[in-house]
């Protein structure tokens, strides 16, 4: 595994880029809820955008749309600046999280609605419309009204009556948020589906880490209305660069130290652990290091490693999670039950190895 | 088993009965006596008898045609007006009143704190020849120089109109109120100007509180006869007063019985047709 971090200089001149942030900002009266965000969304891609609740996800994809008006920056949709064009003059359409299909049209009027806006009619109409029905599997329910159909099917006339007019971008405001877990799973599989057939790009809100994951080709981590890393779902995962990511996608074990070499760290007890050069890039003083608990093995015979006491652990089935204390902080690992018998009591002492590539680095605590 | 289910059988007809009866008590037999009343003969001083007396049903209609044909005139146009009137102004509390909502709801039922009469007879100071509105509309050569207001259709229909326009505010209001934003954000989504937004998704979906509101104003506006007593002349009497003056004044109770039983039959005809036209879906939301 090589640490390459991408740079966003690195990309190509010719990259097209559908939607360009620049510097947007949202404030309102005293809560400023994006701040200074700048983000390139490539054509084509199933990018997500994930953060907790309140952290300005909703806000950022409907400044997108239209529906806010930014107080500062630009929105570039195919190079152009749209940031102050209302809704209906922009290239965008909008899956709503409470899907808002009009309560009085047939779901084909529903589906032709923006279509009829722009003027076409006839047999193009019906055929469009027809088609758009069939993407999402649902051809045939056209006279129906909305309240006829359930929650899942009405998620799918929401995607259909905003893909049918073929927009350079759909937003999707967590579009699954209202579905039971396994209509979710379905959903999720359908999405990525009907993202490929079309190609469109797709920028889906959500605050679920594994929806994301599964989903999107590129996800941007938010928090508290500013962005704090954007990459693939396994990068996000391999390398967080900040401490919020690295807790907020999965369990991760950050231990402090200080940086004594190009890529050395040397952690509170005086232990010294390796991690991969560019992980150090920039970075000196205090840092914390980070390890997943799937990497960590027991035993010897990695070239990083720590020993401690075993204070909790939990029989999971498929493994057994163990903490551990060592004089370096708690950490956290994970044994596959592969033979029977190999649980290890509390109070045992164990030696944790681990290879410096599953290493990463990030900020140390304000705290401390 | 069959005993629960008889009670299950019987309970909503044992629930619906209090309201039968009401409307049995204090509708269908009045109603009823409206009708016997309706088709007697004779006068007050030698008392009325029941002769099937079809006559006063083809006397009330030839005599009292104008009338009639007034009452819906009036009552069609002050609708209209209170509609055009009430509904930028429920729009406007509905979607930019804020915290103020309540308070400018509360301006327009203001006026029902003060009786019917009382409010009629001042319109009647406010449209009087001296009043300032005449004044103004002569001064803007909307009213000829010594042209009155009052004791016109005029001051009827602006009377009436001010007299229901909360029965038309407050259900527009409603409907408007329980509007999902989002849904006029769906429609600019996808490419509706804020005016096609309006038309093809607000407006249709107010229609519930627009068919209330009309009929609201309407039905209670055509049998009135307090605004054209105090505010018209005999000119723009409507078929309320005939019937007010022939049972009260001229205690001619068959013949006042006959025009309010076609005046209900008539109100009764045009509801169900309104009904038929914008269908009955609309009318329970
Ligand atoms: N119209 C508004 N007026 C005032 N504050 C607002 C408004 N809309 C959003 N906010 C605030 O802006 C911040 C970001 O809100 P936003 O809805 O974008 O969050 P979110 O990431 O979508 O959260 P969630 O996952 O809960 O939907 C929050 O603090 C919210 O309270
Ligand atoms: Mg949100």
């Amino acid at each position: 595994m090589t640490a390459v971090t991408p740079v966003a200089d690195g990309a190509p001149a010719t990259a097209e880029y559908d939607i360009r942030l620049i510097g947007l900002t949202k404030r309102f009266d005293d809560v400023v809820a994006v701040d200074n965000i700048s983000l390139d969304i490539d054509r084509g891609h199933f990018f997500a955008l994930l953060g907790p609740s309140g952290c300005g996800k909703t806000t950022t994809l409907r400044m997108i749309g239209g529906f806010e008006e930014p107080s500062e920056g630009r929105i570039e949709l195919g190079g152009v600046d749209v940031a102050r064009l209302p809704p209906y003059k922009r290239d965008v359409n909008t899956v709503f999280q409470s899907y808002a299909l009009f309560p009085h049209l047939s779901i084909f009027e529903n589906v032709a609605f923006g279509l009829k806006r722009r003027g076409i009619k006839g047999g193009d109409l019906r055929k469009r419309v027809g088609d758009a029905l069939e993407l999402v599997g649902l051809a045939g329910l056209d006279r129906r009204k909305p309240r006829q159909l359930s929650g899942g099917q009405q998620q799918r006339i929401a995607l259909a009556r905003a893909l049918v007019n073929r927009p350079r971008v759909l937003l999707l405001d967590e579009p699954l948020g209202a579905l039971d877990l396994k209509l979710r799973k379905e959903m999720q599989l359908e999405l990525k589906r009907i993202q490929h057939e079309v190609g469109i790009t797709f920028v889906h809100v959500t605050h679920d880490q594994e929806e994301a994951m599964t989903m999107a080709d590129r996800i941007v981590i938010m928090n508290g209305g500013h962005i704090e890393q954007v990459g693939e779902p396994s990068e996000l995962y391999e390398q967080p660069r900040t401490p919020f990511v690295a807790g907020f996608l999965g369990v991760s074990n950050l231990l402090s130290g200080t940086i004594v070499g190009d890529d050395r760290v040397k952690l509170q007890d005086g232990t010294e652990v390796r991690v991969p050069t560019a992980a150090l890039a920039g970075r000196q003083g205090n840092v914390q290091i980070g390890v997943r608990p799937e990497k960590l093995r027991i035993g010897g015979g990695e070239e990083n490693s720590l020993s401690g006491t075993v204070a909790e652990s939990a029989y999971i089935g498929v493994s057994t999670q163990y903490i551990l204390d060592t004089p370096a902080g708690p950490v956290t690992v994970y044994v596959q039950n592969d033979r029977l018998g190999a649980q290890v009591a509390n109070g045992e002492r164990l030696t944790l190895g681990w290879s410096p590539d599953c290493t990463f680095v990030v900020d140390a605590q304000e705290d401390t | 088993m069959g005993f629960l289910h008889q009670r299950r059988g019987l309970a909503p007809y044992l629930l619906l009965a209090p309201g039968m009866l009401w409307l049995a008590a204090f509708f269908l037999v009045p109603l009823g006596f409206l009708v016997y009343q309706s088709l007697q003969s004779g006068n007050i001083d030698f008392g009325y008898a029941f002769t099937w007396a079809w006559g006063n049903y083809w006397s009330a209609i030839k005599g009292y045609r104008g009338e009639f044909e007034r009452s819906f005139e009036y009552a069609g146009l002050a609708t209209v007006i209170a509609l055009v009137v009430s509904y930028p102004v429920a729009y406007w509390i509905a979607f930019r009143g804020g915290r103020w909502k309540n308070l400018l709801l509360l301006f327009i039922v203001a006026p029902f704190f003060v009786t019917y009469l009382i409010r009629t007879l001042a319109w009647e100071t406010i449209l009087s020849d001296h009043g300032f509105v005449v004044r103004l509309l002569t001064d803007i050569h909307l009213v000829s120089p010594g042209g009155r207001v009052l004791a016109t259709g005029t001051a009827v229909v602006a009377g009436i109109t001010y007299n229901f326009l909360p029965f038309m505010a407050l259900p527009l209001y409603v409907s408007l109120e329980q509007i999902d934003q989002s849904l006029v954000e769906a429609a600019g989504d996808l490419y509706a100007s804020k005016w096609i937004a309006f038309l093809r998704v607000t407006f249709p979906l107010s229609l519930p509180g627009v068919v209330a509101g009309t009929l609201l104003t309407f039905i209670p506006a055509a049998g009135d006869f307090i605004n054209a007593q105090l505010l018209g002349s005999p000119t723009s009497h409507m078929i309320g007063n005939v019937i007010n003056s022939k049972f009260n004044e001229l205690i001619d109770y068959p013949a006042a019985a006959a025009m309010s039983f076609i005046l209900m039959a008539i109100i009764l005809g045009m509801v169900l047709l309104y009904a038929r036209a914008v269908g009955t879906e609309k009318l329970t939301g």
